[in-house]
């Protein structure tokens, strides 16, 4: 589904990325953890397609396609998915409004009719109830004054509304007080099935609890240093970063 | 275009105009209205056409507006053609009471069809002058006089003609009063057309101005409105100008507003080569309200100048003020805010923000806010912002599949709707929405797609 090759980018001729490498198929959950600043959330970016970043080196392909030619809107219309670490708030923009139009977005690339606002208002209604987002936020503008939980939240509602084929979602974990993280990890498993992916960006096992990794990845100054099954992640849970450091020093 | 002639020339041409034409400029109007014309040209000749530069036209070329030769009228011509079958409101459901101003005339003609209740005076400033005269002579030109204008002291001159509307003390309107000014003509014209509006004690009115061009011609209309707003009333005043981008259009409007009285003024900037508003507001008795809003959406060469003016002269009122602009290809702008707190004026509050969007590195907006505030006991704010569309939110939009120029549309609309959410007529939120995504979209010409139908 995913192919990443040797992929780097940076900001401001300051590199970040330092020659990725991963493969995702479907089905398939991948972890990745790795101390702040390591790069996760600007390969989340880079594979979204945020302009800011300049890929200076190597591939990604999703589904056979170069990812990196296309728009991030067609990205997003291909099925790549990004829950933002830090969701961007837009006053004046109502969350109806932003998700009838997504959606009819992703339905006009796929040759499909606008929906009605009957299904969509059905829709609404039976997504909101994935991750038990109160109708209060859905009337108001895209996380507007939603607190920290309540636009992760948010998040996993818009992947239910657009069920992508790849999610990347970057710390949704964090901000989650113990019952949010439960309602959003439950969501996340309900949407999963054979034929997705998802990449799940951490730094906490309490996550990964709910959601359990097929694959964990280490990301460590640019450079993926450490790849194994889930309990990789408990192994660092137990010993933190410093023995990765440490290795990758040698 | 634009004839390479100064302004001190242009002045005396204009003054010698006057001279020339005094007898047919105060031919058939009473002494009400003729009583101001010399002392304003000899003002008009004091300050002159102030140039660019001048503190109160730092980056706005009025003789962009007035450097042009035009034709004038001072008699009404006979009409030979109804203009309320012409132009029909082209939206159902904005249920109004419609007049029409031709060229800022009134024609008793075109406004039969206006169904207005009988207690609410709507006619002719030139008859209101005559039939109204006590009423009349009370307001007439006393708030452009306390600001004595080069633009408005040159209307006092030259006006012949206008709308007046007076609503009875206690009166409330059902439906808001729609006033549509067409220009039109085989000949390029200037228009001084005069308003004056009287809300009464405890009186509810909403107008709704829409200014329109019909033809091609080179206009210039320099309109001077005084609204007087008395006690408890509440006034609303929306101005749509959408004239065609050769057409210049200067609006002074100039409020005056009494104990506990409640104004909202809102101008709609879409169309129009060069246009300058200027707001005056005078909060003169206590516990008094002011709402002033504008917003722009101008591309191409147009250029826009909001200036306003809110004087709180006694304790206890408020102001609110926001003016918004989107600014396209060459398209340039300006706000000048000016807000005096006088000695006296406690518990003053008084908010101010201007926020701009410049499309393009060519697009220019200059923003000055002004307060001046001589009492200590007042809450007062204000805030400017020059800026690009949101990078960030864009991205995010983009990164549901919503589509690079839909997300920019959706992003500049939000900006907009900040502005719109605050008329106070709520089929008119859903109709500027509409005007403004149109004209956002490139879709909306100049006349078509607004309130009225062009033929
Ligand atoms: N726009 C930017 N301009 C300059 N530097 C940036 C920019 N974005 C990221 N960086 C830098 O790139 C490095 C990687 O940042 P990134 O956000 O990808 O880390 P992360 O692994 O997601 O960290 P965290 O766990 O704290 O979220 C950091 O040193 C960061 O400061
Ligand atoms: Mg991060």
């Amino acid at each position: 589904m995913l192919h990443i090759k040797n992929l780097k980018a940076g900001v401001d001729g300051k590199e970040i990325l330092k020659g990725i490498n991963l493969e995702v198929k479907p089905g398939e959950v991948h972890a990745i953890m790795g101390p702040n600043g390591s790069g996760k959330s600007t390969l989340s970016a880079v594979l979204a397609g945020n302009g800011r970043f300049t890929v200076t080196d190597g591939e990604a392909t999703f589904n056979g396609k170069n990812l990196l030619e296309m728009a991030p809107e067609d990205r997003a219309r291909e099925g790549l998915f990004l829950s933002f670490q830090y969701p961007v708030e837009i006053p004046g923009v109502s969350m109806v409004n932003f998700m009838k139009t997504a959606v009819n977005e992703h339905r006009k690339y796929q040759g499909l009719e606008p929906m009605s606002a009957g299904d969509f208002l059905k829709m609404l209604r039976d997504k909101k109830q994935v991750v038990e987002i109160d109708d209060r936020l859905t009337s108001r503008s895209v996380n507007e004054g939603f607190s920290g939980g309540e636009k992760k939240k948010n998040e996993i509602f818009q992947m239910a509304m657009l069920e992508p084929k790849l999610s990347i979602l970057d710390e949704t974990d964090s901000g989650l007080d113990i019952d949010a993280l439960r309602i959003v990890a439950n969501g996340v498993n309900k949407l999963k099935n054979a034929n997705n992916a998802t990449i799940v960006i951490t730094h906490y096992q309490r996550l990964l609890d709910y959601i359990v990794p097929d694959v964990v990845h280490i990301l460590y100054n640019g450079l993926i240093v450490k790849t194994g099954g889930k309990e990789l992640a408990l192994e660092l849970e137990a010993k933190g970063y410093d023995w990765i450091k440490e290795a990758v020093k040698v | 275009m634009s004839e390479s002639i100064d302004s001190n020339t242009m002045k005396y041409k204009l003054i010698n105009l006057y001279q020339q034409n005094r007898a047919s400029i105060l031919e058939g109007l009473p002494e009400n209205m003729n009583r101001y014309r010399d002392a304003a040209i000899r003002d008009f000749d004091r300050m002159g056409i102030p140039e660019k530069g001048e503190e109160k036209y730092k980056y706005t070329d009025l003789m962009w507006a007035f450097g042009k030769t035009y034709g004038y009228a001072f008699k009404a011509h006979t009409i030979n053609v109804d203009s309320s079958t012409l132009f029909q409101c082209a939206v159902p459901d904005l249920d109004t009471h419609t007049l029409i101003l031709e060229n800022g005339w009134f024609y008793e003609r075109n406004n039969e069809h206006a169904a207005l209740p009988k207690e609410i005076v709507a006619c002719s400033i030139r008859e209101a002058s005559v039939t109204h005269a006590e009423l009349f002579a009370k307001h007439y030109n006393q708030q452009a006089q306390e600001h004595p204008e080069s633009v408005s002291v040159f209307n006092t001159a030259f006006a012949q003609d206008g709308m007046f509307l007076y609503i009875p003390d206690g009166f409330v309107m059902g439906k808001p009063i729609q006033i549509i000014n067409l220009l039109r003509g085989n000949n390029p014209l200037l228009v001084n057309q005069r308003n004056l509006i009287v809300a009464g004690k405890n009186s509810q009115a909403k107008v709704i101005v829409c200014d329109h061009t019909l033809s091609h011609q080179n206009f210039l209309s320099n309109t001077v409105t005084e609204v007087f707003v008395d006690e408890q009333a509440v006034f609303d005043y929306y101005n749509i100008q959408n004239q065609h981008n050769q057409s210049s259009q200067v609006a002074s409007l100039y409020i005056y507003q009494k104990k506990g009285s409640n104004t909202l003024t809102n101008t709609l900037t879409l169309h129009g080569g060069f246009v300058r508003n200027n707001v005056f507001v005078k909060l003169a008795e206590e516990h008094a309200e002011a709402h002033v809003y504008g917003l722009s959406l101008i591309d191409g060469k147009q250029h826009v100048d909001n200036y306003t003016f809110i004087d709180h002269a006694v304790p206890n009122c408020l102001s609110n003020e926001m003016y918004k602009n989107i600014l396209d290809d060459d398209a340039t702008g300006a706000f000048n805010g000016r807000i005096l707190v006088r000695k006296d004026a406690q518990k003053t509050r008084a908010y101010q923000s201007n926020k701009n969007i410049c499309l393009t590195p060519t697009a220019r907006f200059f923003t000055k806010p002004q307060l001046e505030i001589y009492a200590d006991d007042v809450k007062c704010s204000h805030g400017a912002t020059v800026g690009q569309i949101n990078e960030e939110a864009q991205f995010y939009l983009q990164s549901r599949g919503i589509g690079g120029r839909e997300a920019r549309m959706m992003l500049m609309y939000a900006f907009a709707y900040e502005v719109i959410r605050n008329i106070r007529v709520p089929v008119l939120v859903e109709r500027y929405g509409e005007l403004v995504e149109r004209r956002l979209r490139g879709e909306l010409s100049r006349c078509e797609g607004c309130f009225v139908h062009c033929n």
